[in-house]
């Protein structure tokens, strides 16, 4: 009995000793790879045999398969170079790339997403490295419209977005707005809305007809997003919000957010939206639009290929005009950043793949595909209907300023704070104020942190 | 620091000396460490380690990336400040009565209905439907009910086809039902377990005790209170055990069915530290609600053991 107690007292104690060598300094210390600063070449064909380990989440039909197309085109054109893709979910790439990059042996070219969680998160840690050099040498920023670019960019230390060292480039482009069922609208005698006032007029009629104004499932949080997103980007602007995501200035108390929260809450109580939309699926909701069972549904761009190929000529797609303005304002951005890590071996390999897979030609292998470049060529003529309207949104919301970011990029607990808070909004369970002092708290928080 | 002192001691024997009856204890006690040892290796790799490791990470303030800040305590001072850390503590706190006290209450009320009728034709068949919960992945469980509790599923249904359309709602998304909603599917996976525990309890006790019993006059009543409750003191611990244990780690459930939502109404602790080590850069607090909740199990276990009949085991 007494030997038994002895020696788990020593196990205990060789154990508290293993763990405390283990962690003698503070969790994190010393883990990231140095950043290699040597001279950067574009020279491929040079380098050797290099296995490229890449991680993506181009699961979308359509998008991933001109991912292994440009992938193919790569190892055609430089033998060398063999591509070793690993390609998971967007929610389990943001789960598993942290600890895949703080490894050992990190990937060489990642899919980061945007903001402070993300992105920056990995700048901090060290953990990507800049391309700047190698911007210098494929001339990205020429190619690249300066609010794309600025979404992909930090400070070296990781601590402001949007600041000078250009982290990663994007291969499609993204914009949330409001699809809606021309029929319907033909219907109701109503022209596709413009600003948020028709709008609410367009949604007024189908209400008083008797059909669902706008289908809308929360169940996953996430679409509580771009319903808020592109409400606040209507009344507040694209200026306003930008300072606000950045931090640059502005808070979440603001008239324009609290008249955001308050309109849609109004939405909920007028019956605008789906009935318990807290507990409808973002996938049933769209189901009902598609079926022709509301007039509205706001989502992004990348449902562009889907509602076409359930509704055909009857789908349109739309955004918002704030008031004051002429051109439309709406959250939206580019998909995941192609970036390289600080411990990849072959950074000049990494460049030159993802100057492959992000160039005017891969813009064309993505259209090829259904999908959205984040450049559009200059010399396409996008295919009447919704393809028309998704592109011709996109070049004008991005050529004029109107993108505001995704305003979960605002702190690293954002997505959270923000998508619980809605679901409280439009279940009345709290005050727009209330809301409004919600997201507050969480950003005040973050920023005076910085 | 014992077993160094053991090993050397062993080392500097002189050699040939006969060993004296002390030194050959300690040498079968080392032959014995060397059985255990791979398994020794194992759970301090993959338990022992990265439990302390979690509890060094907790006082600290990092985001699983860069170098940490010490954060002292403040990790769990927050957890009881911070309204959403404290409300998963009482949203756990609830889905106890529902995955364990419910169960193990509805269970009792069926072992004493179904240990009268001894004959009951087709018994092992429904002991295998009660207990078929159990068997089924979680996953599937939670989608099941997913769409049981959906606008337009089979609860809701049901409650039109009976007139009560005032009562239907979106059971998950409603911010009044979410966690109870939730509980009861604790529920109805529970009851199984306990059920078959306790009727193999009942099948223990000897059947001329009851045959004494209705001869005294006794009621069912009598009867349950009398013989079948107190025989099955050991089982009702087991049953408290695993079900409580069960509800406290509740993850997979609520992953499924809600990610915490509507709002943060049902989130659980599990999840916190699930969504704030993985997904929010919060490894630090992520780890004290994790701590906490291991201390939490570890103590309410140790209580429930001491209901545990001293005579049996």
């Amino acid at each position: 009995m007494n030997g038994k107690k002895r020696s788990w007292t020593g196990v205990i104690a060789v154990s508290v000793a293993v763990a405390l060598s283990l962690t003698a300094c503070a969790p994190g210390a010393g883990s990231a790879p140095a950043e290699s600063s040597g001279p950067v070449s574009k020279d491929v064909a040079g380098a050797g045999d290099v296995t490229l380990t890449v991680w993506d989440q181009n699961t979308d039909e359509g998008i991933t398969d001109a991912q292994e197309k440009l992938n193919a085109a790569f190892s055609a054109k430089y033998p060398n170079v063999k591509i070793d893709r690993v390609t998971q979910s967007f929610a389990d790439l943001k789960t598993t790339l942290k600890l895949a990059l703080s490894g050992d042996n990190p990937p060489d070219v990642v899919q980061a997403n945007q903001g402070y969680p993300d992105m920056g998160a990995f700048v901090q840690g060290g953990l990507i490295r800049s391309l700047n050099d190698y911007d210098g040498l494929y001339d990205w920023s020429s190619y690249y419209p300066e609010s794309l670019l600025k979404i992909n960019s930090f400070s070296a230390d990781g601590k402001t977005w949007q600041g000078d060292n250009l982290y990663g480039i994007s291969q499609t482009g993204e914009v949330v707005g409001i699809y809606y069922n021309k029929k319907i609208l033909t219907q109701l005698g109503v022209e596709a809305p413009t600003s948020l006032d028709e709008l609410e007029k367009d949604m007024a009629a189908a209400k008083a007809a008797g059909i669902l104004p706008m289908a809308y499932g929360d169940i996953e949080k996430s679409p509580g997003i771009h319903l808020f997103g592109v409400v606040q980007a209507a009344i507040a602007g694209s200026d306003a919000v930008n300072k606000l995501v950045t931090g640059a200035d502005g808070a979440w108390t603001d008239d324009a957010s609290v008249t955001a929260a308050k309109t849609i809450q109004d939405w909920s109580s007028k019956g605008y939206i789906t009935e318990g939309a807290n507990g409808v699926s973002r996938d049933d909701a769209l189901a009902q639009f598609e079926a022709g069972q509301s007039a509205f549904y706001i989502v992004g761009t990348w449902k562009q290929a889907a509602i076409s190929e359930a509704m055909g000529d009857d789908a349109g797609f739309t955004t918002l005009i704030p008031k004051g303005a002429d051109s439309p304002v709406t959250t939206g951005g580019e998909g995941l950043a192609w970036a390289v890590t600080t411990g990849s071996k072959h950074p000049d390999v990494a460049a030159a793949y993802i100057d492959f897979i992000n160039n005017a030609d891969a813009a064309k292998t993505f259209i090829d595909e259904n999908s959205l470049p984040s450049v559009i060529p200059a010399d396409y003529t996008p295919k009447p209907g919704l393809e028309s309207d998704v592109f011709d949104t996109y070049g004008k919301v991005t050529s004029s300023g109107g993108l505001v970011p995704y305003l979960d990029y605002s702190t690293p607990t954002f997505y959270d704070t923000l998508t619980s808070a809605v679901q409280q909004l439009t279940d009345k369970q709290v005050t727009p104020e209330a809301f409004t002092e919600i997201l507050q708290k969480d950003y005040s928080g973050f920023v005076g942190s910085k | 620091m014992t077993v160094t002192t053991r090993l050397r001691s062993g080392e500097t024997r002189p050699a040939g000396a006969a060993p004296s009856r002390a030194r050959r204890r300690r040498v079968a006690s080392l032959k014995a460490f060397l059985y255990v040892a791979p398994a020794l290796a194992f759970s301090l790799i993959f338990l022992i380690v990265p439990t302390l490791q979690t509890a060094w990470y907790s006082l600290y303030d990092w985001n699983g990336l860069s170098v940490a800040t010490w954060a002292g305590v403040q990790n769990y001072i927050d957890i009881v400040q911070d309204e959403q850390l404290r409300d998963s503590f009482m949203h756990v706190g609830v889905l106890v009565v529902f995955y364990s006290f419910l169960p193990i209450a509805i269970a009792l009320l069926l072992t004493m209905v179904i240990s009268r009728a001894h004959a009951l034709r087709g018994m092992s068949f429904f002991r295998t439907v009660l207990f078929l919960p159990q068997v089924i992945a979680s996953v599937v469980i939670a989608t099941t009910w997913l769409s049981i509790y959906s606008p337009n599923g089979l609860l809701n249904t049901l409650l039109r086809a009976i007139g009560l359309d005032s009562l239907t709602r979106v059971w998950l998304g409603d911010f009044n039902t979410a966690l109870v909603s939730v509980g009861f599917v604790g529920t109805w996976l529970n009851v199984g377990l306990c059920l078959v525990l306790f009727l193999s309890g009942v099948g223990n006790v000897q059947p001329e005790l009851f045959e004494a019993a209705r001869l005294d006059g006794a009621s069912g009543l009598q009867e349950f209170f009398g013989i079948t409750l107190p025989a099955l003191r050991g089982q009702i611990t087991v049953a408290l055990t695993l079900t409580v244990v069960s509800s406290l780690k509740t993850f997979d459930l609520v992953y499924i069915t809600t990610r915490g939502g509507p709002g943060n109404s049902t989130s659980v602790p599990a999840f916190e530290a699930y969504n704030r080590a993985f997904n929010s850069g919060q490894v630090g607090s992520a780890a004290s609600v994790a701590v906490v909740l291991t201390i939490g199990i570890l103590l309410i276990t140790a209580l429930i053991g001491r209901l545990q009949p001293k005579d049996t085991e």
